[in-house]
């Protein structure tokens, strides 16, 4: 890994030593296509929201307020990890969500239309970039603060396991999170009940500005040693590689109720959010040595195409649909209309939204 | 009617829900095993068993935090906070996403934790150790707050808490634990958010909770028999959802509020309470909205001086001859 | 179609953008990705990304300027193709700073003018803002009243400026509207009493020191009480026209009445004061003389129908008067018990507001300091204050004889505006005829 001081088995070729792995060779031809299918559309459906970010409405003010944090770089974590999910498996993570969104099966026009602020949007403009949720696939956030749902997703494992279901929970995390306090009493609590938890930490190098030697003593993962927990390192440009070591640990999760922690080593091509200067801390040549040896996307497309699975011709037209399909989020997204005053006060209290089961009584809301 | 402690009234009510609903669990720091910084659990692990209830490590971000997302789930925990005044260090578990998961989801998702645990002065434990939070906590829109006075109501309220989808924080009273109070054998709910008109009278309206309320019922003896002053007197029981009903009619037959908070005024519950009466009572005021809260520092150790820094009976009596003169 | 770039948004806090230098010229070959120029943004200097395919046609904006956000920058397209310039202004140095937001909806009315046409009538009233301003009293102080003694009074038709405050600070509460009520009139009475003043230097015996101060000097907040009284009195002396006329009353047989009823019924417990036959004695005065049982009200007089006698009682840090209500009514033993109850209640400050409110009349009596005759000032809204001196031992002429005899001068202070000196005369000579006959009050 050029940047990083841990060691892993540098890959300059685009051939996966993970790709016999049963998790992978199970895979049919179509499932291929689709893997590589989400990739792109993760990657231009975050295009698209920059460009809606960045230009001015027809209203004149702007589209998309707030942070936008982007994936783009990324996509083979979230799609190799949430293409592993079962019927009781969970995911959460922490604002830069977009592409597990999309891993997990949400449709994009309501992910664009939440960009925008829209009653459409998948959390019916109430949350933004940063909080995007769909408990009916088992997703559920997007959070702010870093390493505030690190203890959220331990819960969900605690549930999990406390219905007496198979299943595990996927909480992940940037490279910055380890370093919150929360982390470390999750991993405690988690490690001390063997609950089926998986802590995904996504290092992508920097903790916003800050690359990872001058935040985080020591490696990442190896900090589970002092938890007794199991840990593993893998390289997250290569899509069967984190198909292969997840599935292992998910089973494992799943089967003997043992959690994990491991480090998928990443790499962002953009800023942290839209607002990085992404120069002050790391240099272009570094961006774009990635961009060339380590793109995700083109590693996994070179593979298929070597496998047979894919064509140019496909690849074009896989492309095209995710552009079309982007543009058709962004219409839809412009299209809808935004909350109004009065859903300013709905999604609060069950209670409220539920009034004919309302128990309490008195004032819930003040002004 | 039987007297049983506080304690024990919340102890049965814990009992109760744990049979009623499997997806009940207890957790919390020496909530097993120890029976409970201060017994409130005592016995339930023996009868429930380690599976529902669990003692946690010393780590209330993350055991609050696995609670949340446990209650995302479905489960419906009952986590006690050994003290409140140990909010602060999982603030961001409480605040940020008890509170806001629901919105931010656009409603998707439910959160019936229920946070319990004692918050109060008055026992020497200094600063740190003697936090009344209600008004932080009420602060936030999507969570309930609920602070009972009695073993009747601390019982029926938290069967309520524990059955309530949104998050329940629920503030109880170390000195209260050991108070003896009726609670009848039968099965009762108290709905959150309807207060509770204690003592009747024409002079005075005392709007109150918690353990003020029994220093405002013994004030009020006093106020009746050397001073010729009829106080009546409200608790709230619950800060949010706020029964401000209940507290304009009585307003609305006294004339005249004193309210009495064992609470930092600055941005107080009574802070809230006196501008909601003089915006909706305000041609029922025969004078202005008088407050005692607690002497504005943090809590002091030195014994005799933090009764005085507390509402207290001595402290009632006078607020209340002023607030009607 | 050539692709307008617009300055873009690059920071979730962004308004403006200054576009640092251009790192394509024009005629230069693009495509998707390629960076543009440098942006600064407020928090940082950011790269323009370029969209798409094609060749940077057009330059608008020149290195140095700041622009808004979707203000045009360049144009990118086929080679050759004509760029329109965009429309709307040529790119322009937006304000750095923020300002209103130019672009909010249009209101639909015409602007209005400067300055109201002259021509426009204006409304003859303001209809309901009597109802919102605050009551003054007629020297335009505010009246401090609370929220419910306001309604009430406006409920029963009182004016709240003639009632006397009994709260805190002189405000009217519930209960004084009420007395105003019941008495018919807006009331006299004084506020509250406050914590006593500190007390003086103790005498330490010995010669005085002469270069020593007489009292530690300080300055005192005003009590609440001292504030009323001073009020009031401010009020009285500066709004009432005073009439003063005294009457030298023979005290004899007042005292020997007196002196006879005291001991003969001492087993029953009764001690009969001077001042309880007075203030019988002003009450049967009234009652012949109403004129003077009345009331200043701007534009009309009102006459009280009864004579609630009230009486001043010196207190450490001022004084109160309470009322003997329906004195004309009562007996001299029933005024006695009342008055002695009424004192010792003003004493321990225990007085309820009904009990000093709703005098007709008041008298001020400092007979029993040596004062042999003083005036006193009106206590609003009564149109009379009567000043009792002491009864002093003095050579009198009877039957052509100078003999001793015990005289007391009384003062009856008016307001001129209810009535008249003669009126005020008549009314002194009443009270003569009364306190020199006392056999008429014990009927």
């Amino acid at each position: 890994m050029s940047t990083q001081s841990t060691a892993t088995t540098d890959k300059k070729d685009a051939v996966s030593t993970s790709r016999s792995a049963p998790i992978n060779a199970k895979l049919n031809a179509e499932e291929r296509i689709e893997l590589y299918r989400k990739m792109v559309r993760i990657r231009r459906f975050e295009e698209r929201s920059l460009r809606s970010y960045q230009a001015k409405n027809s209203a004149g003010g702007t589209n998309i307020g707030g942070f936008l944090h982007l994936y783009i770089g990324q996509e083979a974590v979230a799609v190799g990890c949430c293409s592993l999910m079962g019927k009781n498996d969970h995911v959460i993570t922490a604002y830069r969500d977009h592409g597990h969104a999309i891993a997990v099966g949400m449709d994009t026009k309501p992910l664009m239309a939440e960009l925008y602020g829209k009653i459409t949007g998948c959390s019916k403009g109430k949350g933004g970039s940063m909080h995007y949720f769909d408990p009916s696939r088992n997703y559920w956030g997007g959070h702010g603060i870093v390493g505030g749902q690190i203890p959220l997703g331990t819960g969900l494992a605690y549930a999990v396991k406390y219905k007496g279901l198979k299943g595990a929970a996927m909480a992940f995390m940037g490279d910055g999170a380890v370093n919150q306090g929360a982390v470390h009493e999750a991993y405690n609590l988690a490690a001390l009940w063997n609950l089926p938890v998986i802590f995904v930490i996504e290092n992508n190098g920097y903790s916003m500005g800050t690359s990872q030697a001058r935040s985080s003593a020591g490696e990442l993962a190896r900090r589970a040693d002092a938890y007794d927990m199991a840990w593993d390192v893998i390289n997250g440009h290569d899509l069967y590689e984190v198909r292969d070591k997840m599935d292992t640990l998910l089973t494992r999760a799943r089967e003997q109720s043992l959690p994990a922690v491991v480090e998928i080593k990443t790499y962002r091509y953009r800023g942290h959010s839209v607002a990085d200067p992404d120069k002050t801390y790391r240099n272009k040549t570094e961006i774009e040595e990635y961009q060339r040896t380590k793109d995700p996307i083109t590693l996994f497309q070179e593979m298929l195409v070597a496998e047979n699975v894919l064509t140019p011709e496909l690849i074009e037209k896989i492309n095209t649909e995710a552009r079309a399909e982007a543009d058709q989020a962004a219409d839809f997204a412009d299209a809808s209309p935004y909350p109004t005053v009065e859903d300013i006060q709905k999604d609060v209290y069950w209670e409220i939204d539920n009034p004919s089961e309302r128990k309490s009584q008195g004032r819930l809301f003040f002004d | 009617m039987p007297q049983i402690t506080y304690r024990e009234a919340i102890r049965h009510a814990l009992a109760d829900e744990l049979t009623r609903d499997e997806n009940v669990v207890v957790l919390g720091e020496e909530v097993a095993n120890f029976h409970g910084a201060y017994k409130v659990t005592e016995g339930l692990l023996e009868k429930f068993g380690p599976k529902r209830i669990v003692d946690t490590p010393i780590s209330e971000a993350g055991f609050i935090g696995m609670g949340v997302g446990a209650s995302m789930l479905g489960i419906r925990p009952v986590m006690e906070l050994m003290f409140w005044s140990f909010y602060s260090v999982a603030f961001d578990q409480i605040l940020n996403n008890a509170a806001n998961v629901r919105y931010m989801s656009g409603g998707q998702i439910c959160c019936p934790i229920v946070i319990r645990g004692p918050a109060n002065g008055g026992t020497n434990v200094g600063a740190t150790h003697s936090h009344t939070p209600e008004n932080v906590l009420a602060n936030h829109p999507g969570v309930k707050v609920v602070v009972p006075s009695t073993a009747y109501d601390a019982k029926g309220l938290l069967k309520s808490a524990i059955r309530d989808n949104d998050p329940v924080f629920f503030l109880e009273n170390t000195i209260l634990y050991g108070e003896k109070g009726e609670v009848p054998d039968e099965e009762y709910l108290i709905p959150l958010g309807k207060a509770d008109v204690k003592r009747e009278g024409t002079d005075l309206t005392i709007v109150t909770y918690g353990r003020s309320v029994i220093h405002s019922l013994k004030a009020a003896e006093v106020l009746e028999k050397e001073h010729d002053i009829s106080v009546e007197i409200v608790d709230l029981r619950t800060i949010r959802p706020l029964d401000i009903d209940t507290v304009l009619a009585s307003v609305k037959k006294t004339n005249r509020v004193l309210i009495v908070e064992e609470q930092k005024p600055f941005a107080s519950v009574g802070s809230q309470l006196s501008h909601m009466i003089q915006r909706e009572a305000f041609d029922h005021l025969d004078g202005p909205i008088h407050r005692l809260a607690t002497v504005d520092a943090p809590a002091i150790y030195s014994p005799p001086v933090e009764v005085e820094q507390l509402p207290n009976p001595n402290r009632i009596i006078k607020a209340a001859i002023e607030a009607v003169a | 179609m050539a692709q307008i770039i617009e300055m873009p948004k690059l920071s979730d806090t962004m308004t403006v953008g200054t576009l640092v230098k251009w790192l394509k010229k024009e005629g230069d070959v693009i495509t998707a990705g390629t960076m543009l120029a440098e942006v600064e943004t407020d928090k940082a200097t950011m790269e323009l990304e370029c969209f798409y395919d094609g060749t940077l046609l057009k330059i608008f904006a020149p290195a140095g300027t700041q622009l808004a956000i979707g203000a045009p920058l360049c144009a990118v397209g086929k080679p050759g193709e004509n760029v329109e310039a965009p429309a709307g202004k040529p790119a322009s140095p937006a304000a750095a700073k923020e300002e209103p937001k130019k672009d909010a909806p249009k209101s639909e009315s015409a602007p209005a003018p400067a300055k109201a046409p002259e021509s426009v009538p204006q409304p003859e009233t303001k209809p309901a803002a009597a109802a919102h301003s605050a009551p003054a009293r007629a020297d335009g102080e505010r009246v401090k009243i609370s929220p419910l003694a306001k309604k009430l009074a406006a409920e029963k038709g009182i004016d709240p400026s003639r009632v006397t405050g009994s709260g805190p600070g002189g405000r009217i509460v519930r209960a004084d509207v009420l007395a105003a009520e019941k008495s018919g009139s807006a009331k006299a009475g004084s506020a509250k009493p406050a914590a006593t003043g500190a007390p003086s230097t103790p005498f330490t015996g010995g010669a005085v020191s002469r270069t020593g101060p007489i009292q530690e000097e300080r300055a005192v907040p005003v009590s609440n009480m001292r504030a009323v009284i001073a009020k009031r009195m401010v009020e009285s002396t500066t709004t009432i026209p005073y009439i003063y006329v005294d009457i030298e009353i023979d005290a004899e047989p007042l005292l020997a009445v007196r002196q006879q009823l005291n001991t003969g019924l001492e087993k029953e417990g009764v001690k009969l004061s001077v001042n309880d036959f007075v203030l019988k004695a002003c009450a049967e005065a009234l009652r012949r003389v109403p004129a003077v049982n009345s009331s200043w009200e701007g534009n009309q007089i009102r006459y009280f129908g009864a004579a609630h006698v009230a009486f001043a009682v010196a207190l450490d840090d001022g004084l109160i008067t309470p009322v003997v209500k329906d004195a004309h009514q009562k007996s001299v033993f029933q005024i006695s018990i009342e008055a002695k109850a009424l004192g010792k209640k003003a004493k321990d400050k225990k007085l309820a507001p009904a009990e000093y409110t709703g005098g007709t009349f008041c008298v001020s009596n400092l007979g029993m300091m040596g004062i042999p005759k003083f005036t006193a000032i009106i206590n609003p809204p009564n149109s009379a204050i009567l000043a009792v001196g002491a009864a002093v031992a003095k050579p009198v002429i009877k039957n052509g004889q100078i003999v001793s005899g015990q005289t007391m001068t009384v003062t009856l202070s008016g307001d001129h505006r209810v009535f008249d000196g003669a009126v005020g005369a008549q009314f002194l000579n009443a009270l003569k005829t009364l306190i020199e006959s006392p056999a008429l009050l014990l009927v």
